[in-house]
């Protein structure tokens, strides 16, 4: 799941995991988020409370804070398997150190015993893998896991999610706004525009032949090895606050493709093909491509 | 030559069977021969001074009478725990440095310690504060007199500190020291019990106010902002007043009435506690509410929790010294310092020591608890930590 800071990609996620606080927030009637057949809005809370952690998890963008500085890793770690997995004492501690070994770190038993306060960004992060994965789960939430890292560190990261995956056999959804990591990672991508998501399809459809105008200027603007550019390419303008979004077309005014149908009414999501869709009039009326606002 | 302690030290590198039974017949000499004087010199006499208290005052908790037994037994076991303790300290301190064991992992609190001991002041309230209370438990040892039994009244009155009793007798003849180590029970036990309780309720209030927020909040914290406006000592003396006094009365009611100002702290906490990451990844885990207060956040708001204890059990001591001071507290012929304090005023002018003794351990005791706090919250503040 791509798109720039604010437009809802977080919120998307806790929405699955049913995390949104309300009030404010709210999960609109006709919704439905479902996990091998079980609709999860029909969840009373406490069954919600057993499916997270144990078949959806998430971990966090930051991984400095994610981790509770008072106790040590494999305590926290362990907290999880006691509950959702009803392990207690050395059965945990074998799971926990077995998680720990797996995500990487070196002398996983040692480290069992250390505070978040002593670990490096990047071993926190593979920290809060282990803790997540621990109990198995069905789905992954990865909330910008690699934002905070340095870019050696990232591609570490990324390389395990994407090995642990495989591995499990779990479903990962990547939440970022480095297209470089959804294309190295994901088969398939949702761009997400305030607050909606306006193209979504396999990655290499969605980056070969993006077919949402908002999609093609982020391809556009991203620096290509090779290409001598004076200047990057850019997006005209800023999103739009929420309570500044119209009931039309939410990217018209930076949209170079821009008409009059853009401002009377918001465009549906608009079925591709193959699971391809995008929020474009558009994919109506394509010759209006060459024309001009 | 290199420096004597280092060579001392690799001298008992391997200890034999010679220097485990002297750690454990006599503990602290092992530490004295290694030129460790402070320390060997604390644990030998510790040790000997438990041991002759043992020796010597065994009648006391065999001869017990009735109602004094279980008091006498406490004492007893205290007496043993701390002898105990003592040998264990000095034991495995001989052996550490025997050989030196390869620095375990800090953890928050272990940082915490050291900040603490770089405070002279604060480790030094620490000490008060820990023979207080041994000196509380081992009461009914330690004590050269009967608290309550009057003397003679044509010769012991009054009596001015001498040998046989170190701080004077009052106006009953008592023994004064007799009367201040039973008076520390009752103050120290005040204290602990009471700070305990408006803890425990502060935090769980204050926890839960911040947490679930809305009218929850608004609730207890309106409640809070009512308790704080009656002045205290006001509101102490009414509740008193309508009761008999007694102390499990002043226990509750200072206890329930101290409360406020650590809901306050906690819920101050867990409002900035609550917006961060953990929190929300604790919630992702699917954590109950109850399990992310209880487990999460309250560890988490710790800190200020144990200084506001610190202080508080001085706050409470000398609150409590003021009720008995007033006549609403510990009761008569019950030792308390409050009251020590009170009759002895009559008689400054010709018997100094009998307020002034009870005075200066109110002072001790609470300026040493306002110390181990100044230390805690200076440990405690990461930024102050190099």
């Amino acid at each position: 799941m791509v798109g720039e800071s604010g437009c809802g990609k977080t919120v998307t996620a806790l929405s699955i995991m049913r995390l949104v606080p309300e009030p404010p927030g709210r999960i609109v009637a006709p919704s439905s988020v479902r996990l091998r057949g079980t609709e999860l809005l029909s969840l009373s809370e406490r069954e919600m409370r057993d499916v997270r952690g144990d078949r959806i998890a998430m971990i966090f963008q930051e991984p400095l804070t994610s981790l509770n500085p008072v106790f040590t890793v494999g305590h926290q770690i362990t907290e999880a398997l006691e509950l959702h997995r009803d392990l207690q004492g050395r059965a945990a501690r074998e799971v926990a150190e077995a998680m720990l070994a797996e995500v990487g770190i070196p002398d996983a038993q040692r480290a069992f015993g250390t505070y978040p306060h002593q670990l490096s960004g990047g071993m926190r992060q593979r920290v809060m893998i282990a803790m997540a994965l621990s109990c198995e789960p069905d789905l992954l939430i990865a909330d910008e896991p690699t934002t905070a890292l340095d870019v050696t560190i990232q591609a570490q990261i990324l390389e395990l999610l994407a090995e642990l995956r495989r591995r499990h056999g779990m479903a990962l959804i990547l939440i970022t706004h480095d297209l470089s990591v959804v294309a190295g990672v994901c088969d398939r991508v949702a761009v997400m525009y305030a607050g909606q998501i306006v193209e979504c399809g396999t990655a290499a459809e969605v980056f070969t032949g993006p077919r949402h105008p908002y999609t093609q200027g982020l391809l556009a603007s991203l620096p290509r090895l090779g290409h001598v550019q004076e200047r990057l390419s850019m997006i005209p303008g800023a999103v739009p606050a929420p309570q500044d979004w119209p009931d039309a077309c939410r990217f018209r005014e930076r949209c170079p493709h821009a008409w009059q149908r853009c401002g009377q009414k918001a465009p549906p999501l608009f079925p591709l093909g193959a699971g391809r869709v995008s929020r474009c009039w558009l994919v109506e009326e394509p010759t209006r491509v060459a024309g001009a606002r | 030559m290199s420096d004597p302690a280092g060579s001392g030290r690799s001298a008992v590198r391997r200890p034999g069977l010679g220097l485990r039974l002297l750690a454990v017949l006599l503990p602290g000499t092992p530490q004295l021969l290694v030129r460790r004087w402070g320390r060997g010199a604390l644990l030998l006499l510790a040790w000997l001074g438990l041991l002759s208290l043992a020796v010597t005052r065994m009648d006391r908790v065999f001869g017990a009478g009735r109602g004094a037994r279980l008091e006498a037994w406490v004492a007893a076991l205290t007496l043993v725990a701390l002898a105990g303790g003592v040998a264990l300290y000095a034991y495995r301190d001989a052996l550490r440095f025997a050989d030196v064991a390869e620095p375990r992992p800090r953890g928050q609190w272990g940082l915490v310690a050291q900040a603490f001991r770089r405070n002279r002041l604060a480790v030094f309230g620490l000490a008060v504060i820990a023979l207080l209370y041994a000196a509380a438990l081992l009461t009914p040892l330690l004590a050269p007199y009967n608290p309550l039994v009057p003397g003679d009244l044509a010769s012991e009155r009054l009596l001015s500190p001498s040998g046989s009793h170190w701080l004077g007798t009052d106006h009953f003849g008592r023994d004064v020291l007799s009367r201040i180590l039973y008076g520390a029970r009752i103050s120290l036990t005040i204290g602990f019990v009471a700070v305990g309780i408006s803890i425990t309720i502060g935090t769980l209030l204050g926890a839960v106010s911040g947490y679930v927020g809305g009218r929850a909040d608004a609730i207890i914290m309106r409640f809070v902002d009512m308790i704080i406006s009656f002045p205290s000592l006001v509101l102490l003396i009414t509740v008193v007043a309508l009761f008999t006094p007694s102390i499990f009365l002043i226990v509750a009611v200072l206890g329930l009435t101290q409360w406020p100002g650590t809901a306050r702290i906690v819920r101050g906490e867990v409002l900035s506690l609550k917006e961060r990451d953990f929190v929300q990844a604790a919630r992702a885990l699917g954590y109950s509410r109850r399990r992310i207060v209880l487990r999460h956040l309250i560890p988490n708001a710790l800190a200020p929790v144990i200084v506001t204890a610190t202080l508080g059990i001085g706050n409470v001591i000398v609150l409590e010294a003021g009720l008995s001071f007033l006549g609403f507290g510990v009761q008569p012929p019950t030792p308390s310092w409050g009251t020590m304090v009170a009759d002895g005023r009559v008689y400054l002018l010709n018997a100094w020591w009998l307020a002034t003794c009870p005075g200066l351990a109110i002072v001790f005791t609470v300026l040493s608890f306002n110390l181990v706090g100044d230390g805690l919250r200076d440990a405690l503040d990461p930024r102050l930590r190099a």
